[in-house]
């Protein structure tokens, strides 16, 4: 009675998922470069600075992914900023990316012994060059697994950017489904495209945890 | 081009900000009680000896943890509906947030549980503690206390994860702005009082699970490990 899904469908999804890639990279690449500046404010000499960024971090982590992309989504139009959704999400994406990916990094600076900062000091490198070339070396190591593990948490929450309107896998579902009105189905292989995405990017996390832990054993 | 914030023509609607922020509490402690219930149980079922029981637990763990909780809950409340089972929307924001805390959870206990030391279960058998109390006292205790700011830390982003639950338009803290800013159009001070609202419920859990760590690990608290 409601018809039934056909291969037309099915590429109306894997197009979905065309878009939540594209939004999970574009995400991904702004808040890393946002996040880089967040980490750095963090471990700033100045104490407002840290301040700053700590209620940036705490603002993001405190409210829901949702509230933002509302906020975001009206805010600008009520400025009359008229934005494409794709902006409009990524925007959404990347503060939210920045303030975790800024957390995560500061935590993996943060767990380089004090002494190596000391010597490059003593050695007689200025402050840029001791992070640049002794300490994010070493921290690019501990914060690979993590920020994979986060990826993860990228990829599934840009379906969050259907709310705003943006055409991305959970969206193109949600179109479906409301003509065939086969949820289980729909959803399902939806869930199983999202799984197709996830799933490597937690096992690679996994993997990339076992061999840094391979020498604390 | 200048917008005028208007704040005051949210007051009417205190009471709406309020009972919304009491059923997203409300939604987060059932399904972090239940869930944390099944969290366990699974983390358990993981180590067991029975390899279809582990295969199961394993898929149920990875399915959750791989897929977006907002396809879960459609998936659940649609499909569910479609099939002739109608449930309160309430209900069903729980049963999807349950089946989402379950799986995280057993991951985490499992942690845990794997930090525990052999030795420190070989010793248990050697002072002839029945399984129950070695999984009890030996294994499980040490190894929520060890996890336990991870635990919370998940807890909370599962409060704020109920959000998604306005999608199939359950009244708690989101769905009620949706609905009040779309009486008012006031939009932006809507989203704003309660991305307050949601800070300071998240703020309340912080304190709240301190607390409770306080209580639950005692020797934490006099080794001054911190909770």
């Amino acid at each position: 009675m409601f018809g039934a899904f056909s291969t037309n469908h099915l590429i109306y999804l894997l197009d979905g998922l065309l878009w939540t890639v594209i939004l999970s990279a574009l995400a991904f690449l702004l808040g890393g470069i946002a996040g880089f500046f967040v980490m750095l404010a963090r471990i700033s000499r100045f104490r407002w600075l840290r301040r700053v960024a700590l209620v940036y971090i705490q603002i993001v982590q405190g409210t829901p992914l949702l509230i933002q992309m509302f906020i975001l989504y009206f805010g600008l139009g009520v400025f009359g900023i008229s934005v494409p959704p794709l902006a409009a999400a990524g925007l959404g994406m990347m503060v939210y990316t920045s303030s975790y990916l800024g957390e995560i990094w500061r935590g993996a600076v943060g767990s380089i012994a004090k002494t190596q900062f000391e010597a490059a000091e003593c050695l007689g490198l200025t402050r840029w060059q001791a992070l640049q070339d002794v300490i994010l070396p070493q921290a690019l190591k501990i914060a690979t697994p993590p920020t994979v593990g986060f990826l993860v948490q990228l990829v599934k929450n840009t379906s969050l950017a259907s709310v705003v309107g943006f055409l991305e896998l959970t969206r193109a579902a949600q179109v479906i489904n409301n003509s065939l009105f086969q949820p289980f189905l729909v959803f399902g292989v939806a869930a199983f495209f999202y799984f197709c995405v996830c799933y490597p990017l937690s096992a690679w996390s996994r993997s990339l945890e076992r061999k840094l832990n391979v020498g604390r054993r | 081009m200048h917008y005028q914030f208007d704040f005051g023509a949210l007051l009417p609607y205190w009471q709406s900000f309020l009972s919304g922020a009491l059923t997203t509490i409300e939604i987060t402690v059932f399904s972090v009680i239940i869930g944390l219930g099944i969290g366990i149980a699974c983390a358990i079922a993981r180590r067991s000896q029975v390899a279809v029981l582990r295969a199961v637990v394993g898929v149920y763990i990875e399915a959750v943890r791989n897929t977006p909780f907002i396809v879960q809950i459609f998936f659940i409340f649609f499909g569910l509906s479609s099939v002739g089972i109608r449930m309160p929307i309430i209900a069903a924001s729980v049963f999807a947030m349950v089946i989402n805390v379950g799986a995280y959870t057993a991951e985490i206990v499992r942690a845990g549980m794997d930090s525990i030391h052999p030795s420190q279960i070989e010793a248990a058998q050697a002072l002839g503690l029945s399984k129950f109390q070695i999984y009890r006292d030996i294994i499980m205790l040490p190894a929520i206390e060890r996890v336990y700011p991870s635990l919370s830390s998940q807890f909370i982003l599962m409060m704020l994860a109920t959000s998604i639950c306005s999608q199939i338009s359950a009244e708690e803290l989101t769905g009620v702005a949706n609905n009040i800013q779309s009486n008012t159009f006031r939009s932006l001070e809507t989203y704003f009082v309660v991305a307050l609202l949601y800070i300071a419920i998240t703020y309340l859990m912080r304190a709240a699970f301190f607390g409770l760590g306080l209580i639950a690990f005692p020797r934490r608290r006099r080794l001054g490990l911190g909770v």
